[in-house]
């Protein structure tokens, strides 16, 4: 099959999933459309009851689209039982098969498939190699440890060679250190199988750490769709400012723009650059957001497009947070890196300056 | 030295304690059951007496007579066909009524573990209701509902599906009923136990990984509800050989059973020693019967690999 570079193993079409009957239907996913690439890692971002595993489910055939198609390279499986999907699932509990061993565990999707011993054996073996398992091979699956049980349920997953990997919150019952070092460990696996991964997570830096792209969602609907980067970087809505990491919201008069580039008239009357999400053509007031280590603080003169009193200093170690009240009333924070010497010429009710430098800020939708 | 001492010494009063804690227990276990098994054994090597009872006269004629007859002329012995017939028969009755039981009650059991959890209750509770009645009056309401005036027959002639009754009561089939009928909550409440705690998610993980739902069910469901269908086997199972009631009434006595070949010795035959042997015959067969069906339940599971 010659390989088109961004060729789509998943399209999600205006996919609704209503549950429940009159007075108590609830919309779980709410006209949701979206595209997944080949051999990408894919997020699904967003607070437990957004609807990101319910997507996953759908996807998986555990439950099926009040409206809408789910295509896996370009067929229609929205009506397919599970198993009759090349998908295959990693549970958040694992799920893994109590009455059986490790072993029995990875083979059973390869037993259904009613592929031949010999073979079901050897990738078997392949797949324990895999996950660095060989050891445990005979082991009951109660038996193992939290992390072992993570790395048998993928292995279980992986061998019958799905066409996509779906990941509901796997790390989310692991301590930090071991999430930590499963997460690397989850994308040397996505890149070496070359799968296309579908991962859910409620925990923005797992996100941002492992994904190719990212779907922030929340309230059934998909809000954002991007790369790490872009997401953080550019978010277009309020909601996917405020989710991912920590953000200043400031009210702005909108002075002009075109395309992606607009200019913005702040409550101090200074004017500064900022970015405008694409096909978004506001008028009057906008908010803004600017994410605190992009501001900068600076002495107290005329000039600085924001000014302020320092009402509060966090220090964070490699950081220092500095909680401003801007001369509007409003509320700022700016995160400093702790170069030495550098933030210790500022304390408590000190009237400071900051600094924004262009392209920093980035208009919102809402 | 002197703290080993004290330790020993504690641990002999411990010892004691545990024995002295236990006994009320093993007096009743002694007393109730151990005692009179050991009296039934005693008497299946005496001599019948002439009106019932026993002589205190060993014999092995008890045993001999459980298969074997002796031909009243000229003494040689021959196979009990009768006795090898009735037991045959009450075997095979057991194990229809442990079969029968666990076709219907397993689904019970599944349709039960399944409905909210609320719910439960209220079905193990509809389950358990026949339990509160009398087994002969259950058996007798089930008389009158196959009887060819019941309600069956009734029903299907009124609307004309029939013409002339069907006989239900007093056949085979009447029997099973009667047994599954009065069984069924031994083997539903078992397996429901063990049904409750399965991880239903590991179901759709199976679903997930290319297993169909027959699949789902012979390599996930039953194995791991495995220790249910066997306790509910063997609860079943152990009465169901020994039934006297409901083959009698539902089976019109036609046919003897075990049960009832053991009732004979003890009344009408006079022959104490030949009832207490086929007693524990009977004993000897249910325990045989466990001891493979155990081990052979308990090995499966393993097999692959």
């Amino acid at each position: 099959m010659p390989e088109k570079p961004d060729r789509d193993a998943i399209v999600v079409r205006n996919v609704s999933k209503i549950f429940g009957f009159g007075d108590n239907a609830f919309a779980a996913l709410d006209d949701v459309s979206v595209a997944i690439r080949e051999n990408e890692f894919f997020t699904l971002l967003g607070p437990s009851g957004c609807g990101k595993t319910t997507l996953l489910r759908l996807i998986a055939g555990f439950d099926y689209p009040t409206q809408g198609a789910i295509f896996l390279y370009g067929q229609d499986i929205a009506p397919l039982p599970p198993f009759k999907r090349p998908v295959n699932t990693v549970f958040q509990s694992y799920a893994l098969f109590p009455h059986m061993t490790v072993a029995q565990n990875i083979a059973f999707g390869l037993e259904m498939l009613g592929k031949p011993r010999a073979e079901i054996d050897a990738r078997v073996e392949q797949m324990l190699k895999l996950v660095r398992m060989e050891a445990l091979a005979g082991r009951r699956t109660s038996q193992i440890s939290g992390g072992q049980q993570q790395r048998v349920a993928l292995a279980r997953a992986l061998a019958p060679q799905p066409k996509v990997l779906l990941l509901d919150e796997p790390l989310s019952a692991l301590d930090y250190k071991l999430r930590k070092e499963m997460q690397i460990e989850l994308k040397t696996l996505q890149n070496e199988t070359g799968i296309t991964f579908i991962f859910v997570t409620h925990d923005q830096e797992e996100a941002l750490t492992m994904s190719d792209r990212i779907a922030v969602m929340s309230a059934g609907k998909i809000l954002q769709v991007g790369t790490s980067r872009e997401i953080y970087d550019r978010p277009a809505e309020r909601f996917v400012a405020d989710f991912i990491g920590e953000s200043n919201f400031l009210t702005a008069g909108f002075v002009a723009g075109k395309g992606t580039r607009a200019t913005v008239r702040l409550n101090s009357g200074v004017t500064i650059s900022a970015s405008l999400p694409e096909g978004f053509q506001p008028s009057g007031q906008v908010t803004i957001v600017l994410r605190p280590e992009h501001a900068q603080l600076v002495p107290a003169r005329g000039g600085a497009t924001l000014a302020g009193t320092i009402e509060n200093i966090v220090y964070l170690g490699t950081d220092t947070h500095f909680h401003l009240k801007l001369d509007g009333g409003e509320s700022f924070t700016v995160r400093q890196q702790n170069t030495r010497g550098k933030n210790e010429t500022y304390s408590q009710g000190d009237r400071v300056g900051v600094a924004i430098p262009p392209d920093a800020a980035q208009i919102l939708k809402d | 030295m002197a703290a080993e001492s004290r330790l020993d010494q504690h641990r002999r009063t411990d010892i004691r304690n545990r024995w002295l804690l236990s006994a009320p227990a093993l007096i009743v276990i002694l007393l109730a059951a151990s005692g009179p098994l050991l009296i039934v054994v005693v008497y299946s090597f005496l001599t019948p007496g002439s009106y019932g009872d026993v002589a205190w006269k060993p014999s092995l004629e008890g045993w001999l007579s459980v298969f074997m007859q002796r031909d009243i002329f000229d003494d040689t012995l021959s196979l009990a066909d009768a006795h090898v017939t009735i037991f045959w028969r009450s075997i095979r009755l057991a194990l229809m009524t442990t079969i029968a039981t666990l076709i219907l009650g397993f689904p019970t059991a599944y349709f039960i573990a399944t409905r909210r959890e609320d719910r439960r209750d209220l079905w193990l509770f509809l389950i358990t209701i026949p339990f509160w009645t009398n087994l002969l009056i259950r058996t007798f309401a089930m008389l009158q509902i196959i009887r060819n005036e019941g309600i069956i027959n009734l029903v299907l002639m009124k609307l004309g599906i029939i013409s002339a009754p069907l006989q239900m009561l007093y056949t085979d089939f009447a029997i099973l009923l009667g047994m599954v009928y009065v069984y069924l909550p031994l083997m539903v409440l078992p397996i429901y136990a063990s049904m409750e705690k399965l991880d239903f998610r590991l179901l759709e993980a199976a679903y997930d990984l290319y297993a169909t739902r027959f699949a789902v069910l012979r390599r996930i469901i039953v194995p791991l509800v495995k220790p249910g269908i066997i306790a509910g086997s063997i609860l079943v199972f152990i009465p169901a050989i020994g039934a006297y009631v409901t083959p009698n009434v539902l089976g019109g006595g036609k046919n003897m059973m075990l049960a009832n070949l053991i009732e004979l010795q003890f009344g009408q035959g006079r022959n104490w020693p030949l009832g207490a042997a086929l007693s524990i015959s009977v004993m000897a067969i249910v325990m045989a019967a466990l001891l493979v069906y155990v081990r052979n339940a308990g090995t499966s599971e393993v097999r692959h690999g």
